[in-house]
Order: C-alpha cells, then structure tokens, then sequence
C-alpha cells in the first residue's frame, strides 16, 4: 500500500457509512414563507387597502369545505379576485421565471454577470414589442393581446440567431454565446430605438413597456403564463446536477460523461422559453434575473440542485417587494418596477461583490 | 495479455491541423505508460484523443477494444477517467460533491446518487487519503489536495484506463513523489492502465513503466525508462545537450541539462 492510500481509521469509519441524505428544510421554509408573505402583503396593499387578515380569511373561504360567517365587504372580494390577485400572481411568476431562468444562465456560462437577458431575450422581445406598438397592429388578435406574442416570437427568434452565430462545427464555445448574444443584443436595441424615434405618438407606452411593470390586467395573461412557466422552470430544476458538472469547464464535463452539447442547447432553449415568456407580458424588468440567484447562492450555498428551485421562489418574492414598493413610493402615481429594482439592485449588487472577495461562495 | 488502451496509426488534431501523426501505442493493464517531449510536441492531445474529446482524423483509438469516438460520452467515460491539472476548479463545491460527480456516466437525466454511488465515492476518497476534508470546500484545500481529489473523483468513475495530463505541473517535490507513487501502485494493486503525460524526465525515469518519446508529431522512441532516456535520444528532440546519470538511490536514469 503506498503512504497515500493509508487513510487515518477515525475518518474510515466515520465515513464508511454513506451520508444519509437528509432534506434540508429551513431554506425552504424561509424561502417559501417569504414568498407567500409577499403574496398577501402584495394582495392587501393598494388604493383601496385590505387588511393582510382579510385577505388570508378571502382566500381561504374559496377553498371548498371551509365555511365561516363574511365580515368583509363585497367590494373587497371583487378587488382581490379580479384585480389585485392576478396583478400579484403574474409579478411573483415573472419573479420566478427570471430568477430561475438567470440562475440557470448563470450556471450554463459559469460567469457571475448572465442574467437572463444574456443572450438576447430583452432586447429580442423590446424589438418585437416595440414593432407591434410602431406598427399600430390591432391590440388583439384571435382573443389574445398581440404586445406579448410579438415579444415573445422576437425574444425565441432573437436567442435562436444568437446560438446559431455562435456556434463553432459541432459544439457552441461559451465565450462565443457570451460575445454574440452582446452584439446582436447591441442590433436589436438600436432597431428598437430607432422604431421609437420614427413613431414618437407610441414612444410613451414602448418606453414604459422597455422598463418593465407593463401590467397587463385580469387572469388571462396569469392562465396564458403558467404552462410555460410551470414546464420551463420543472425542467430547469431537474437540470441541476448537470449544471453542477458544467462548472468544471465543457472539457471536464465532457470527460466526466456529460453530453455537454445536448444539455447546453436545453438550458439555452428552456432558460430563454421562461424568460421570454416573463418578458413578454410585463416588460423588462432588470437586475431580478441578475441579483436573486446571487443572493440565493450566498444564503444557500452553490449546489444547483437546490440554487434553482431556491432562486426561482426567492425571486418571486423580491419582485413582489419591488412592485409594493413601486407603487407605494410616489402613490397615486405607479412607478415602472424595472425602475425600483435598479435602483435596489445596483447598491446590492455592488455590496455583494465586496461580500464575494471575502467568501468562496461562487 | 489483454491491451485495454491502443492507439493505431492515429492521426489526431484540432480541426484538419494534425498535431500528432500516425501514432501507434499499446498500453496493457497495470502498466504506466510515461509520455513526454518538449513543450507543444501534443502530450495533452493525446490524452484527449484517448478520452474522446478529439476524435481522431485518421487511425483509430481502442479502449478495451471498442473505438473511443464512436462511443457516446457516458460510455467513454466508463472506460477512461481524466485527471486534469488542478487549476480554476470551481470553489465553492465540497470536496465529496467533487468525488460524486465521477459517477456522473452511470446517472440519467432524472437519476439522483444513490446508495451504491456514495459507497464508490467514499471508497474512492479512502484510496487517495482524501476523508478527511470530505466537508471542506475545494477552493479552501492546497494544490496538492485538490489533486488528490480529482485522482478520486476518477476513481469512482471506475474506469479502466486512468489518463493523467501532467498531474504534478504545481506541486512541490514531496506532493510529487506522493502522488506517482500512489498512481503506481493504484496500477500495480489495481490492473488500471495508466497513461501520464509529464514535463519532469526524471519522475518519469522513477515512476514509468515505459517511456513513449514524443517529437514532431510522432513516437520517437518507446521503451524502458533506461532505453529511451538516453543522451543519444533526447539532445536532439530538446534542442539541447542532455546528460544522463543514475540514481544515486533508485538507480533509475537521472538527467541533467
């Protein structure tokens, strides 16, 4: 036996059982709690402003089987069904999707600044948006709102240029990704400004739509989401292990046995599928996709596997935090919240780099 | 005697730019084939001609007797494990979730580590005397450590062809010694075949059962550590006048510049 393979008899048999593999619960409490305390803050605040109690005990009197006396007005029942909790329910689902789309993206280009606007979603989906409004086309079209289907065929179209630039005989080198999805991004903004400068009656309602918060109201965008969301984001969360993998370089990953071409194509695709899909129905929000699955890697540690389904929920909260705090600073008046999470996001951000040079948390 | 690892007449290359041409090599179970030659000569493409990353643009390359480039990814590397340089390894990771990403090739897409797996892995860690810091993040542990670890991680691949790319480039002597060492037993006890590529001629002169002499592309010579490690061969492939003596201790070739 030579002197390394000699391993000391205390650690042999304390490691000779396999670890159990326990399910860690408090992240999940903290996250999760957050993010449903952030639903019913979310839910009760506004111009007409519903007790956090009553808008727990209206919710829970919709279930089946739960029967108590009504002391709330009927007011409050139509506000929230119709018009507070679809708002509250589509910021939290663009929080997730963009959380756990840049955690994701993050992940794929091992790089601390992806965020899910990387490779071309934003600025694919402010072209298609933008296109939509300079070009009057009618607001609907067969029952849907034709703003969010435009976004979203620009940002998949956009993405799919990117990759398709990108890449090199049979493989996509990350640097590469990286480098055209910031010059056809560059493209496809200066199309879209210049759509903007040609037909300034439209400018107002493109430029409040390019900074995010363009809500859109009622359940249908909420029902139009979910598949999308519900597919995209499962998917993204059985992607941790690989992603894990990934963080040792195409080569390594390659050589550990990972089909490194096939599962970056799927995180490209699915990653974009989420974040279009976000982008589309309330703008571009900045900075959430970028922030949160920092701030989740930092409180939970950098296992995939968990970072992803921890990020997407934690982003749902913090856009939630952001679009209280968007409409509350200035109320009457609604800020864009792309707006709010720039201004929070950017300090955070920089706090966190400071904090990273001191932990090996990336 | 079985030959687990062959190259046959391969030609390998980045793009249609040949680095290595033609090589021939066999390479039996617990054996340790050296291979070296000056900076540039295609050591590193060899090794990632056997482990599947350059597929060969001529020849061909076995692994038990299968063609390396025709099998998918995890197939590869259930068969060959690579030991790269400790360098840029991701920080953050523990050093057990480094060892358990070797059974990556026996996993699926929805398969989680399960029993079996942690037992490989742990055994693994046991081998290169890595327990210890089982809980410690990589980016806190010393070079040589963390090369231990990435000598576990392919262990629990549980290949048979080992493949190392200069696994000692940053160590200090003792870390070096160790580590050939215990890659030479782990032939030896073990049946791996074992492939390193090595900058250093004289830990090649101890720890190599053959030596495979690179230059221009092509095996300059093979054999012995005592046969290949002459003046004769090496002044001219280094550009420079070599000497050799021997060992005080190990007796095995010493060269000097």
């Amino acid at each position: 036996m030579s002197k390394l393979a000699s391993s000391s008899e205390e650690e042999g048999i304390r490691l000779a059982e396999p670890r159990k593999r326990r399910f860690v619960f408090t992240p999940w409490v903290w996250a999760i709690g957050a993010l449903l305390f952030m639903l019913v803050l979310s839910a009760a605040i506004g111009p007409v402003a519903i007790p956090p109690f009553t808008v727990i005990k209206i919710l829970i009197h919709r279930l089946p089987f739960v029967t108590f006396p009504v002391d709330w007005p009927t007011t409050f029942d139509t506000i929230l069904h119709q018009i507070r909790l679809p708002q509250t329910v589509m910021i939290a689902l663009t929080g997730m999707a963009l959380a756990g789309s840049g955690a994701a993206y993050q992940g794929l280009f091992r790089n601390p600044l992806a965020d899910p606007y990387i490779i071309g979603v934003a600025s694919g989906a402010g072209l298609g948006a933008v296109l939509a409004m300079a070009a009057k086309w009618p607001t609907t079209f067969m029952g849907m709102t034709v703003i969010p289907i435009a976004a979203f065929i620009g940002a998949l179209i956009t993405v799919a240029v990117v990759y398709s630039l990108a890449r090199v005989g049979r493989t996509t080198p990350i640097t590469t990704l990286i480098l055209a999805g910031v010059a056809v991004s560059a493209f496809t903004s200066s199309l879209t400004s210049l759509l903007m400068l040609l037909s300034t009656e439209q400018l107002h309602r493109a430029l409040s739509w390019l900074l995010g918060g363009f809500a859109l109201g009622g359940w249908n965008p909420v029902l139009a989401a979910l598949p999308y969301l519900v597919v995209g984001l499962g998917i993204l969360f059985v992607l941790g292990r690989p992603l894990n993998v990934l963080q040792f370089g195409d080569e390594q990953a390659l050589q550990l046995g990972l089909h490194v071409e096939k599962y970056k194509i799927v995180v490209v695709a699915v990653s974009s599928l989420v974040a279009a899909t976000a982008v589309s129905f309330t703008g571009i929000i900045g900075f959430v996709g970028l922030i949160v699955p920092h701030l989740a890697r930092l409180l939970w540690g950098p296992d995939y596997r968990r970072l992803i389904p921890l990020a997407t929920i934690t982003g749902g909260s913090v856009l939630l935090a952001s679009d209280i705090i968007a409409r509350t600073v200035l109320a009457p008046r609604e800020l864009p919240v792309g707006i709010v999470t720039a201004v929070i996001g950017a300090p955070f951000f920089l706090w966190l780099l400071r904090r990273a040079k001191q932990e090996r948390f990336w | 005697m079985k030959i687990t690892l062959r190259f046959d007449r391969a030609t390998i290359g980045y793009g249609d730019k040949p680095i290595l041409r033609e090589i021939s090599l066999e390479v039996i179970p617990g054996e340790v084939l050296g291979v070296v030659g000056p900076n540039g000569v295609g050591k590193s493409t060899l090794v990632k001609g056997a482990s599947g990353i350059l597929s060969p643009l001529g020849g061909k390359i076995y692994v038990d007797g299968k063609e390396i480039s025709a099998l998918s990814p995890p197939e590869r590397a259930r068969l060959v494990a690579v030991v790269p340089q400790a360098t840029k390894l991701p920080e953050a990771f523990t050093a057990r979730d480094v060892v358990l990403m070797g059974r990556t090739p026996y996993l699926g897409w929805l398969d989680r580590e399960g029993e079996s797996d942690h037992r490989i892995a742990i055994k693994a860690m046991e081998r290169t005397n890595t327990t210890h810091f089982a809980d410690r993040k990589i980016g806190e542990l010393s070079g040589g450590d963390q090369q231990r670890l990435l000598i576990a991680r392919a262990l629990a691949q549980t290949p048979s062809v080992l493949l190392l790319d200069e696994p000692t480039a940053h160590l200090d002597l003792r870390h070096q010694d160790e580590i050939l060492n215990f890659i030479h037993s782990l032939a030896k006890e073990e049946g791996l075949t074992v492939l390193i590529t090595l900058h250093d001629l004289n830990l090649v002169a101890r720890f190599a059962d053959r030596v495979a002499l690179l230059s221009n592309g092509r095996v300059q010579k093979l054999g012995n550590p005592e046969q290949v490690l002459t003046p004769e061969d090496l002044t001219p492939v280094y550009g420079m006048e070599i000497h050799v003596t021997s060992h005080p201790i190990h007796g095995t070739p010493l060269i000097l510049s």
